[in-house]
């Protein structure tokens, strides 16, 4: 199977050459509609704006690699961590002797940038996925994927690191599903939230956002943390693609036509 | 559908897109010159950044034109108050502090019915007021401290600001250490010409005897050691023409984030 798999994977429909003997009568592959075309456009500007702010954040916070909880914390503050990391400027006590090249301007300058776009991508993708249904049937998870023995068999495939089904090439399983919910709804707000609390002229108009936090230096640290989250659901997220064919997967997200391989179903 | 030809189709979409594309830039070209009217566009609009900047800057104008900067109670106050690397003083500032800053002045120009310079004497003789702020460093580092000093409205209104004014342009004593806000930043009630700190005088690591604060921006634009005021409805003529030191530096113009 796993032969008849590698060389049918990407072929077309009607191609006759890739029908293995043991399945002539049903064809190897469909084609069908897989990703709509503001999912896959929106996907693709989230993705180069997280990588915008993923290196512009980095290249911020190397300024200052020490993390503090509350109002206030500086160089004469007690640390709640710090990274061991050297920083980008030499007043910071890093314990390195040496000073990191400071790309702190142009950094700053993409980070918000590259926030406004993904801020309006998100919002025109949750109106969209909520005018079209594609947040109901694709994203939120069924009443029956909820239950345990359908929830608990999801985990045990992914332990397995069992390549998906056929099926799943044009549907997400319910943990995937439920990630990209957290993601959207969770983790992305969030992120935002965090980063606005950090803000000293929106926060003289909502003092609430950063009250609530616990204080400036805490919304600071929260946004690191909650930056890590989004950037550890990037890499599980690419490793899932790659586990389940990535070149078949990442055209589906570029031309939104899926090839199904019939033959596994 | 079956009857509706491949060409129709793709004209009437053509069609569409084509209006929808022409309202679009329209929109954009209406959105962008009632911005400009309304003040809401940054000096450092141009170039790759333009558009982040002016979504930020104009977003917060409007969100944030009463809006005052947190303020925090006596106890919050950082102890010691932080101060951060300051550059080599030069030494027209070493001569003014061998004399206890009592020939410390800062001048005020530009669109005023009467430019005058003021000692900082004068300047403490008018009545002081005091906030309870955070500096927040572009960096991360922060901290909280009393800040005293003469709200900047006070000293623009002794001087009569042209209405027709936009910006006030404030200059440290050293020469490469300038900065602007808009008039909205400059006439607001805790933009302060600070000369004290926790009771006592505004120590020279913290901006001593002299500094502006906006407590509504990121600490880079509380400039120390301030001079000069020049108050203009452009900011062409300064610098680079990008409303600051900062932007030349590659930082943002409007740091209120």
């Amino acid at each position: 199977m796993s032969n008849v798999r590698a060389t049918c994977y990407h072929s077309r429909v009607g191609d006759s050459a890739c029908i293995p003997s043991a399945v002539s009568a049903v064809p190897t592959t469909t084609v069908t509609g897989r990703h709509s075309a503001l999912v896959r456009v929106t996907h693709w500007i989230t993705t180069l704006c997280f990588l915008a702010l993923l290196v512009s954040g980095v290249e911020i916070v190397i300024s200052h690699p020490r993390f503090y909880w509350g109002e206030t914390g500086n160089d004469l503050t007690p640390v709640l961590f710090k990274l061991p990391i050297p920083a980008s400027r030499n007043l910071v006590p890093s314990g390195y002797g040496y000073v990191l090249p400071d790309q702190n301007g142009w950094s700053r300058y993409l980070h918000f940038q590259a926030a406004w776009v993904v801020v309006f991508t998100g919002l025109l993708y949750v109106i969209f996925g909520l005018v079209s249904g594609h947040l109901r049937k694709n994203l939120l998870p069924g009443g029956a994927d909820l239950s345990w023995p359908s929830f608990s068999a999801s985990i045990a495939s992914h332990l397995r690191f069992k390549r998906p089904s056929a099926a799943e090439a044009w549907s997400y399983n319910v943990l995937q599903r439920l990630s990209y919910v957290f993601v959207i709804f969770v983790l992305f707000p969030l992120v935002v939230w965090t980063g606005l609390a950090m803000s000293p002229a929106f926060v003289s108009a909502f003092p609430a956002t950063v009250n609530v936090l616990g204080g400036q230096q805490s919304a600071r640290t929260l946004h690191f943390f909650v930056s890590l989250s989004l950037l550890v659901f990037l890499l599980v997220h690419v490793a899932m693609v790659w586990l389940a064919g990535f070149w078949s997967r990442v055209r589906a997200m570029i031309t939104g036509r899926a090839v199904t391989p019939m033959e596994r179903i | 559908m079956s009857e509706m030809s491949p060409g129709k189709l793709s004209r009437r979409k053509l069609i569409t897109t084509g209006i929808a594309a022409a309202a679009g830039v329209g929109g954009l070209g209406v959105a962008a010159r009632l911005a400009q009217k309304y003040g809401l566009v940054p000096p450092d609009h141009g170039g790759v950044y333009g558009l982040g900047e002016t979504l930020t800057y104009a977003s917060q104008r409007l969100l944030t034109r009463h809006s005052l900067a947190r303020e925090f109670s006596r106890s919050q106050i950082s102890k010691p108050p932080f101060p951060n690397e300051i550059p080599p003083l030069n030494e027209a500032y070493k001569h003014l502090q061998a004399g206890g800053f009592a020939e410390w002045q800062l001048s005020v120009n530009g669109m005023v019915a009467r430019p005058a310079s003021f000692s900082l004497a004068q300047l403490k003789s008018y009545p002081s007021q005091s906030q309870i702020t955070m500096v927040q460093c572009e960096e991360g580092w922060s901290y909280i401290a009393e800040w005293i000093g003469v709200p900047l409205s006070h000293i623009l209104q002794a001087v009569e600001v042209h209405p027709q004014a936009r910006y006030v342009v404030y200059y440290s004593i050293d020469p490469d250490w300038w900065e602007s806000i808009d008039m909205s930043d400059a006439l607001h009630p805790q933009t302060f010409l600070t000369y004290g700190m926790n009771g006592d005088e505004l120590p020279v690591g913290n901006g001593g005897p002299l500094r502006l604060r906006v407590p509504r921006q990121l600490g880079y634009k509380s400039v120390k050691y301030i001079t000069r005021l020049t108050v203009t409805d452009n900011l062409k003529g300064f610098g680079k023409g990008l409303g600051s030191a900062a932007p030349e530096g590659g930082y943002a113009w409007y740091a209120g984030i």
